[in-house]
C-alpha cells in the first residue's frame, strides 16, 4: 500500500526522461521505457489491489501540505478506496495495452517518442486526477489530463487542420474548467475546505437538501464534468478530437478521460446528493445526450467519428445513471466501456493502419477474411456496445436501465428514451461491422497488424465478453441501492432490446431486404439526415452564437476603440516631453536663469510670499 | 559689550547687494573670465555675511566658514583658470555662447 505514490510517480518520471531527452533516444528505448512504465505501473496497481481487497479499508496517504493559508491546508495526499483502484486499475491497464498498441502503430512516425512522453505524462495526471484525496489536487489531475488531450490531438500539429481541433477541444473544455473552479472556490468559500471527505460532511452538517448554495456548487462544478465528458452542451469537441492518433483517441477520448466527469460525479456524489435539482438535470442531460449522439452516429461515415459519437452516446448512459443515483452502475459501465470502446478504437486503428489511412466506411468493405483478427475484435466490440445478451456492455447498461425505470415519476421517460438510445447503438454498430467487414472489398489491405497491436486487441476482446463478471469493491463507497427490481415486460425489453437493433441493422446494411433509398433520399428526409450527419447542428449554432459575435467584438476592439483612450495617454506624454526639452538647449546661462529663477520661486513659496 | 560699530543689518545688506551683482554678472557676461569673477563676487558676498554674524553673535564658527570659503575659491579658481585656458586655446574664444556644446 506504501507504493501507492509511486503509481502516478513512475509514469510521470517517464515522461521526465522522454521530455528530457527530446527524441535522442533509439525507439527501442522509447517504446520500453514507454509501455514498461505502464506495466510496471499496473503490476504496482495489481499488488495494491490485491491487498486492498484483502483488507478493503479505505486509506489516506498524505505526502506533504501543499498549500497553507490560515485555515486552508490542501494536501497532497492520495486517497485509495474502491473507486480508485477500479479506475486506476482501468487506466493502468487499459492504458498499458493501448502504449504496447501504440509501440507498433506509431513506429514510423517521426515523434515516436514526443508521442510517449505525452500519453505517460497523461497516464500520470489521470492517475493523479483519481488518487487525489482533496477537489484541488484533483483539479491538478484534471488540468494536466486536459494539456495532454490538447497536446495528442494537435499531434500531427503539421496540419493547421489538427492544430484547429486541438484549440477546440482546450478551449470547449475550458469553458467547463472555469465552472469548476467557480465550484471550487464557492466550496472553499462556503465549507473551508477542499477535502472530498470533509466536504461531504461538512455540506451535510451546514446544508439543507435542496438549499440554493449546494445547488449553485454542484451545478457549477457539474459543468466541469459536462466539458470533460462532452456531454450536452459541450459535447461539440469530442468528434474533432478525433484527429489525433487512433490509439490516443482510444486511451484518452474513449476509455480514461472523457470519463473524468463520471468519476467526479461519483466521487462527489454525497455533495451531489445535497441538491436533487442537479441530480434530475444530470439524467435529462444524459439522455439527452445519448439520444442525439445516436443519431449523429447513424450518420456518419468517418470510421473514428462513428466511434466518437458512440463514447459521447455512452458517457450520456453513465450521467443518466449517476442522475438516478446508480452511482456503481455507472462506474462499472465506465469500466466495461473502456474495455470495448479501447478494444473498438484499436481495431478501428488497425483497419486505418492497414488500408492506407482510409477514414471512411463506404470506401472499405469485405475486411472479414482480409483482416481477421481486426474483424472479430470489431465483432465483439459493437456486440459489447450494443449490449448484446452476455457481453460485458449488457451487464452495465441492463443495471442502468432498469435503476432508471425504478426512479419514480421521471423514472420511465428516462428509460424510454434509453431502450431507444440502446437500439439506435446497436443499429449503429452493427451499420459499422456491416459496412466495414461485408459486401465487397473496396480497398485491399497492404499489411497485417503485428503482434504487438493484436496481442492488445485479443486481450481486450476478453475483457468485453467477460468484463461484466467483474465484481467491483464498490459496497462501500456508495450507498447500498434500495431499487426494486423491474420484473415482466420492462425487465425482458430491457435485456433483449438490443437484439431488436442488431436485426434492423441486418435487414439494412447487410441483406439489404429493405429498400430504403428512395425514403431516405425524399428531400425532407435528407435534410434531417445532414442535420444530424452535423450532430444536430450544433457547430452551426454555437459558431453564430458564440465565435462569430467574439470575433465581431475582437475585431472591433483591434480598430482602437478603447485603445484610442490609452493613445491619448501616450500623446499627451509625447507632447509634454516636447515642451520640456525646449528647455534643455544646452546654454549654461539659459540654466544659470532657470536656477535662479527656481529658487527665487521656491524661496518665496516658503517663506510665505506667493 | 559690542565689538561690532557697524550694525548687522548693514553688513547684509552689502553682502545682498555684491550678490545681486555677482548673480547679475553671471546671467548676463559672456565672457568665461567675467562669469567667473561674478562667481568670485557673490562667494565673498557669502563669506561677508558670515563674518558679519559671526562678529553681531559673538560666535567664531562664522569665521571658520569664511577660511572654508576662501579654500573653496581658491580651489575653485584654480580649477576654473585652467578650464579658461583650455577653452581659450580649443575655440579661440571665451564667449559661453558659442563654446557651448553641451545640447545633444
Amino acid at each position: 500500500m506504501e507504493n501507492l505514490p509511486l503509481v502516478p510517480l513512475i509514469p510521470f518520471v517517464s515522461a521526465a526522461l522522454l521530455i528530457a531527452t527530446a527524441g535522442r533516444l533509439p525507439k527501442m528505448v522509447v517504446g520500453l521505457l514507454g509501455a514498461g512504465s505502464i506495466a510496471v505501473a499496473g503490476l504496482l496497481v495489481l499488488n495494491i489491489g490485491i491487498e486492498f481487497l484483502r483488507d478493503p479499508t479505505p486509506m489516506s496517504i498524505h505526502l506533504w501540505t501543499w498549500i497553507s493559508i490560515n485555515e486552508f491546508k490542501p494536501a497532497f495526499a492520495f486517497y485509495l478506496d474502491g473507486l480508485a483502484l477500479v479506475m486506476m486499475s482501468v487506466i493502468t491497464g487499459v492504458g498499458f495495452l493501448i502504449h504496447l498498441y501504440s509501440t507498433e502503430f506509431m513506429q514510423d512516425d517521426a515523434s515516436f517518442s514526443r508521442y510517449f512522453a505525452y500519453m505517460n505524462l497523461f497516464v500520470s495526471a489521470m492517475l493523479i486526477l483519481v488518487l487525489a484525496d482533496n477537489l484541488l489536487l484533483m483539479f491538478l489531475g484534471w488540468e494536466g489530463v486536459g494539456i495532454c488531450s490538447y497536446l495528442l490531438v494537435g499531434f500531427w500539429y503539421q496540419d493547421p487542420a489538427n492544430g484547429a481541433a486541438a484549440r477546440k477541444a482546450f478551449i470547449v473544455t475550458r469553458i467547463g474548467d472555469t465552472s469548476m473552479a467557480l465550484g471550487l472556490f464557492l466550496l472553499v468559500a462556503e465549507l473551508g475546505t477542499l477535502n472530498i471527505l470533509e466536504v461531504a460532511e461538512i455540506a451535510k452538517e451546514r446544508w439543507e437538501v435542496g438549499a440554493t448554495i449546494p445547488t449553485i456548487a454542484c451545478a457549477l462544478i457539474l459543468g466541469g464534468g459536462l466539458g470533460k465528458s462532452a456531454q450536452l452542451p459541450l459535447q461539440t469537441w469530442l468528434p474533432d478530437a478525433m484527429a489525433g492518433p487512433t490509439p490516443c483517441s482510444a486511451l484518452i477520448h474513449a476509455a480514461t478521460m472523457v470519463t473524468a466527469g463520471v468519476y467526479l460525479v461519483a466521487r462527489n456524489h454525497e455533495l451531489f446528493m445535497m441538491s436533487p435539482l442537479v441530480m434530475s438535470a444530470i439524467a435529462i442531460i444524459g439522455v439527452a445526450t445519448l439520444l442525439l449522439a445516436a443519431f449523429t452516429a447513424l450518420n456518419q461515415h468517418d470510421l473514428k467519428k462513428i466511434l466518437a459519437y458512440s463514447t459521447i452516446s455512452q458517457i450520456g448512459y453513465m450521467f443518466l445513471a449517476l442522475g438516478v443515483g446508480a452511482y456503481s452502475a455507472a462506474i462499472f459501465h465506465l469500466m466495461t466501456h473502456a474495455f470495448f470502446k479501447a478494444l473498438l478504437f484499436l481495431g478501428a486503428g488497425a483497419v486505418i493502419h492497414c488500408l492506407h489511412h482510409e477514414h471512411d466506411i463506404f470506401k472499405m468493405g469485405g475486411l472479414r477474411q482480409k483482416l481477421p483478427v481486426v474483424f472479430w475484435s470489431f465483432l465483439i466490440g459493437s456486440s459489447a456496445l450494443a449490449a448484446l445478451p452476455f457481453t460485458s456492455g449488457w451487464y452495465s447498461k441492463d443495471e442502468i436501465l432498469l435503476a432508471t425505470w425504478a426512479v419514480p415519476t421521471l423514472g420511465p421517460w428516462l428509460w424510454a428514451g434509453g431502450i431507444a438510445g440502446a437500439v439506435l447503438t446497436a443499429i449503429y454498430s452493427f451499420r459499422l461491422v456491416f459496412v466495414v467487414f461485408w459486401g465487397e472489398a473496396k480497398t485491399i489491405p497492404d499489411k497485417q497488424p503485428g503482434l504487438r497491436m493484436s496481442a492488445p486487441l485479443v486481450i481486450l476482446c476478453v475483457f468485453s465478453i467477460v468484463g461484466g463478471l467483474i465484481n467491483i469493491p464498490l459496497e462501500q463507497v456508495f450507498p447500498s441501492q434500495t431499487n426494486a427490481h423491474a420484473t415482466g415486460p420492462v425487465a425482458w425489453i430491457t435485456m433483449t432490446i438490443a437484439i431488436v437493433g442488431v436485426l434492423v441493422s441486418y435487414l439494412l446494411y447487410l441483406r439489404q431486404q429493405i429498400n430504403v433509398e428512395p425514403i431516405l433520399n425524399k428531400p425532407a428526409l435528407k435534410k434531417l439526415r445532414y442535420f444530424w450527419y452535423s450532430g444536430w447542428a450544433m457547430d452551426a449554432l454555437y459558431d453564430r452564437l458564440l465565435v462569430r459575435p467574439y470575433k465581431l467584438t475582437a475585431s472591433l476592439l483591434k480598430t482602437e476603440l478603447i485603445d484610442r483612450f490609452y493613445n491619448l495617454i501616450v500623446e499627451s506624454s509625447v507632447a509634454s516631453h516636447r515642451a520640456l526639452s525646449i528647455t534643455q538647449n544646452g546654454k549654461l546661462r539659459t540654466y544659470a536663469i532657470n536656477l535662479v529663477v527656481g529658487i527665487a520661486l521656491l524661496a518665496a513659496f516658503l517663506t510665505g510670499i506667493v | 559689550m559690542n565689538p561690532l560699530i557697524i550694525p548687522l543689518s548693514h553688513v547684509l545688506m552689502l553682502a545682498a547687494l555684491l550678490f545681486t551683482a555677482g548673480l547679475l554678472g553671471l546671467l548676463i557676461r559672456r565672457n568665461v573670465i567675467f562669469i567667473l569673477m561674478s562667481l568670485e563676487v557673490m562667494l565673498n558676498a557669502a563669506a561677508l555675511a558670515f563674518v558679519g554674524a559671526s562678529a553681531h553673535w559673538g560666535q567664531t564658527d562664522g569665521q571658520i566658514i569664511l577660511l572654508l570659503i576662501l579654500t573653496i575659491a581658491a580651489a575653485e579658481v584654480a580649477v576654473g583658470l585652467g578650464l579658461v585656458l583650455q577653452i581659450q586655446r580649443r575655440f579661440k574664444t571665451l564667449d559661453l555662447d558659442v563654446v557651448s556644446r553641451m545640447r545633444g
